[in-house]
């Protein structure tokens, strides 16, 4: 596979300035080729008449070290184009680098790990039989026992995976991407099905990984597991990059709420005045306002307005987030 | 060491499927039992100068073996459906360490349908000389080859739904087509059974009469046959990586 140099790419971090959003994998070193390297990334699925365009002209630049969320909606790609970082599907038009080389190629030499969201667990083995063979595939693989420990596996050590609940699987199939010891790791909707105290364990687990150099690219569609857990968050949706930033100044930007409060009489450019209120809209009595800061927005609304009255304080909602981000992007 | 690592949880998994063990050799040997118990004194069948309970120990040895090299088939479909086989390629194993695994588990399981039809055999009376058991072994298990082969083919290409009924359905007619059930004689059927492989591995049993029990034509049938399918195996697994 053809190597890719790096296209001209000053449109986009102009774009990216004025959004005020761009990668924090600027300080990496000039020679190494970055982690993860998309370009133009096109996938288009025909099935019985209909035809969906899941990824759409996608770049991914995910430097080596750093955590990556894929933040998006359902049908928004992320599974589509992990199975191109991970050369399960070939892209349309478009391609991807690992490392350098192709996904093939970083596969074979068994630099890759991945937790599929579809990746099953074969049958008929036990627990502690099926970590062992995926370590057997790879050259460096860490010992079973420490990882059976780490993704609290001992106890169901000896168990057939068939008979294993949702949660205990997605712990197989965690504990099958550990024992690889890889350096990238790719995990797709990694903490489904996992309980609370789980996710915890999983989450420590990734960081530490993470914190030992490993390159880690998640796909959620929880704003607060990207944010709470990657250094940078890749917002995705109908198959595009729509933002892309450190996770706190996109969690800013998709994170807003509005308040919807009746309140006749008053003008929307007076409302806009108000702390904490960046949009607003009159819809009859009642007033949509968008938000950065909707607790500063309430106090204000109160204390100036004694007539305001029906106050409903939502969340954006991360499909209405993506939307606006959408439209902004077109 | 990884090609070992994976063959040896293959034939682990695969041996502990006792309903699959009940399935793929309890159906041959019951069949081989209801049709040579009642044509045991036959010495000449159909002319073909071998004895009832021989011709139908290597008939149904050879069936029990297709069924076990389709039974690949079922067992890669599930997978499949599973999304193991999606999970499995994106760790470094090599597509031929993978059919390799593959092949060892057929050839395994079709030891233990062939030993024990031909045990079976010993006591209906079967008497061979150790090079006979030997060169009806080898036969056996180089005609084996394309239906290893189509059990992997069949896999990749089919869902779970309708593996059982195809590999099954195909096994059976493969079976009855080679002469399985019964000697073929020298008709039209016959000459169309000739350019099939079912029809070489069932016709292992003239390694008993001495001489070569394949003419040259068998071993054409056979080489083009596996040549032909394990390209296509090959084809229809690298082709195989959307989720099912």
């Amino acid at each position: 596979m053809a190597t890719i140099t790096r296209p001209p790419d000053r449109e986009r971090e102009a774009r990216g300035a004025r959004k005020g959003v761009r990668t924090a994998g600027a300080e990496r070193t000039p020679q190494a080729a970055p982690a993860v390297l998309a370009r133009g990334l096109e996938k288009t699925f025909r099935t019985a008449g209909t035809t969906v365009h899941a990824v759409r002209g996608l770049d991914l630049e995910v430097a080596t070290g750093e955590t990556v969320a894929l933040l998006g909606p359902n049908g928004a790609g992320k599974s589509t184009t992990i199975d191109m970082l991970l050369g399960l599907c070939a892209p349309d038009a478009g391609a991807v680098a690992l490392s350098g080389v192709s996904p093939a190629e970083a596969v074979r030499g068994g630099q890759v790990a991945a937790m599929l969201q579809t990746g099953g667990l074969l049958r008929d083995v036990s627990v502690r039989e099926l970590v062992e063979l995926v370590g057997s595939l790879y050259p460096a693989a860490r010992p079973v026992d420490d990882v059976l420990a780490v993704a609290g596996l001992e106890d169901i050590a000896d168990q057939r995976t068939q008979k294993l609940s949702g949660g205990q699987a997605q712990r197989v199939r965690f504990a099958m991407a550990l024992v690889t010891d890889a350096r990238l790791l790719v995990l797709d909707e990694p903490t489904v099905g996992l309980d609370v105290e789980a996710r915890r364990d999983f989450w420590r687990v990734i960081r530490a990984a993470a914190a030992a150099g490993k390159t880690v690219i998640f796909a959620t569609h929880y704003l607060d597991e990207a944010d709470a857990n990657a250094d940078r968050i890749v917002l995705l949706a109908r198959g595009k990059v729509v933002a892309e930033g450190p996770s706190t100044e996109i969690k800013a930007r998709i994170g807003r709420r509005s308040i919807r409060v009746t309140l006749p009489g008053v003008d929307t450019g007076e409302l806009l005045s108000l702390p904490g209120v960046s949009s607003a809209e009159r819809h009859g009595e009642a007033v949509q306002l968008g938000c950065a800061d909707s607790d500063a927005a309430v106090r204000a609304l109160l204390a100036r307005y004694a007539q305001a009255r029906d106050i409903e304080v939502t969340g954006a909602g991360l499909e209405q987030a993506f939307l606006e981000l959408t439209k902004e992007s077109e | 060491m990884t090609t070992l690592v994976y063959t040896r949880t293959e034939l682990l998994r695969t041996f502990r499927s006792k309903r699959f063990f009940i399935m793929a050799l309890g159906f041959p040997l019951a069949l081989y039992f209801l049709i040579a118990v009642p044509n045991r004194n036959i010495t000449d069948i159909a002319g073909t100068g071998i004895s009832a309970p021989l011709y139908f120990m290597v008939s149904m040895a050879a069936y029990g073996a297709m069924v076990a090299a389709l039974s690949t088939g079922v067992r890669i479909a599930g997978e499949r459906a599973a999304g193991w086989s999606r999970q499995l390629r994106v760790t470094p194993l090599s597509s031929s360490s993978y059919i390799r695994g593959k092949a060892v588990t057929a050839y395994a399981v079709a030891l233990v349908a062939i030993g024990l039809l031909f045990l079976s055999g010993t006591l209906l009376g079967v008497r061979l000389s150790a090079d006979e058991w030997l060169r009806m072994t080898g036969l056996l298990l180089v005609g084996l080859i394309p239906f290893v082969a189509l059990g992997v083919l069949l896999g990749h290409l089919l869902t779970t739904d309708s593996i059982g009924p195809a590999a099954g359905g195909l096994g059976a007619v493969m079976a009855f087509l080679g002469g399985a059930w019964f000697p073929l004689g020298d008709g039209t059927l016959a000459q169309i059974a000739q350019l099939l492989p079912s029809y070489w591995l069932v016709q292992a049993s003239h390694a008993a009469l001495g001489g070569p029990a394949w003419p040259a034509k068998g071993w054409i049938v056979v080489a083009a046959w596996s040549v032909a399918l394990i390209v296509l195996a090959r084809w229809a697994f690298r082709r195989d990586t959307r989720p099912v």
